[in-house]
């Protein structure tokens, strides 16, 4: 078990979730599936394309799906479809119970059967908590939490602090345009 | 001032015994310096019920809880909100940190320690490990209300008498 006493954050694993251009220095990218505030950092990032490890900060207390959800992803990196379920997860945060997981392992093409026991598995649980509690040791007090080398952020990362580190932080998300259901539209 | 327990500014320094005070607790009776007695205590003392920043903190003691009490820390949150609010507060995010309400007199027991936020009127945000001998082992204090410490802190101070 992780010593919960002060300690950076470790460096790149092999068994790392990372996408980017892997000669680059990695953001380490603490975060939660369930976090509105990691969806739009992970947008960020990805739209910047910054190299980026991402790492479990799954809180339990957080939501009531956010173990469940990063177990899940866990679980589709098994099958090596981590980054698809991840951009799955917070392209549609309102939906993420059991049939909505389902719905994009199924989009994927994954194996539901091997999905549904990986992500039960002693293995997938010890892999978000060791994630879990490193960020907690790193000094983790939001979600999310990013690491670059020396320079650590608790929360969002804006243009300045992409542009620090060598990024296009000028790249903006587009506007929202989609209408807004009625709550009664669609009824009969 | 290290190695007295007068607050003269700030939240209580380490080294001398813990201050007389009365909060209350989630049940109405009172808990004074005598219930520290015995085991290692932390004082969270956090601005508001229901803020942005309060609800990480206890998001994020509450996923370390387990590690604490096996060693032997208990963890209380304290407030000036009155009990129902801290209440309502904890039981929403589903965190079983006990609070401490510190809201009549107002902040009476939080200026003890030297943890009042005069400026807004609230606690500031600090912790304050206390010794099974009611001696102050451990503070610190933000610069603000806004700023949060990480868990690890209380990790390295419970690992420091060892280490001394």
């Amino acid at each position: 078990m992780t010593d919960l006493r002060s300690a950076p954050p470790p460096p790149l694993r092999d068994d790392d979730h990372v996408r980017g251009d892997r000669s680059a220095p990695p953001i380490l990218f603490y975060a939660d599936f369930t976090c509105p505030r990691c969806a739009l950092a992970h947008e960020r990032l990805t739209r910047a394309g910054a190299t980026v490890a991402f790492r479990h900060l799954a809180l339990r207390a957080k939501h009531a799906r956010t173990v469940a959800t990063a177990h899940a992803a866990e679980a589709a990196a098994a099958q090596g479809a981590f980054w698809a379920f991840c951009d799955a997860l917070y392209g549609d945060q309102g939906r993420l119970d059991d049939p909505h997981l389902w719905a994009h392992a199924r989009a994927l093409g994954l194996d539901l059967e091997r999905l549904d026991a990986d992500r039960r598995s002693a293995q997938v649980a010890d892999r978000v908590q060791r994630d879990t509690r490193e960020a907690l040791a790193a000094g983790a007090t939001t979600t999310p939490t990013l690491f670059a080398g020396e320079i650590a952020l608790a929360g969002v990362p804006d243009g300045e602090w992409l542009d620090r580190l060598g990024y296009d932080g000028s790249v903006r998300l587009p506007k929202t345009t989609k209408k807004l259901a009625s709550p009664t539209e669609g009824r009969a | 001032m290290r190695g007295s327990a007068q607050p003269i500014s700030g939240v209580i320094a380490p080294g001398g015994p813990a201050p007389e005070f009365t909060l209350k607790t989630e049940t109405g009776e009172d808990f004074t310096r005598e219930d520290l007695a015995g085991r290692t205590t932390v004082l969270v003392f956090y601005p508001a019920a229901f803020s942005a920043v309060c609800t990480d903190q206890f998001q994020i003691y509450q996923e370390v809880l387990e590690d604490l009490a096996a060693q032997g820390a208990t963890l209380y949150g304290v407030s000036c909100d009155q009990s129902d609010s801290q209440l309502a507060f904890r039981r929403s995010l589903g965190v079983t940190i006990e609070q401490l309400s510190d809201f009549e007199p107002k902040g009476a027991a939080t200026k003890s320690f030297g943890a009042y936020f005069e400026a807004t009127g609230v606690s500031n945000r600090a912790l304050v490990m206390i010794g099974p001998d009611q001696v102050v082992q451990w503070s610190w204090e933000g610069e603000h209300p806004g700023t949060l410490p990480g868990a690890n802190l209380i990790f390295d101070a419970l690992a420091a008498p060892a280490e001394r």
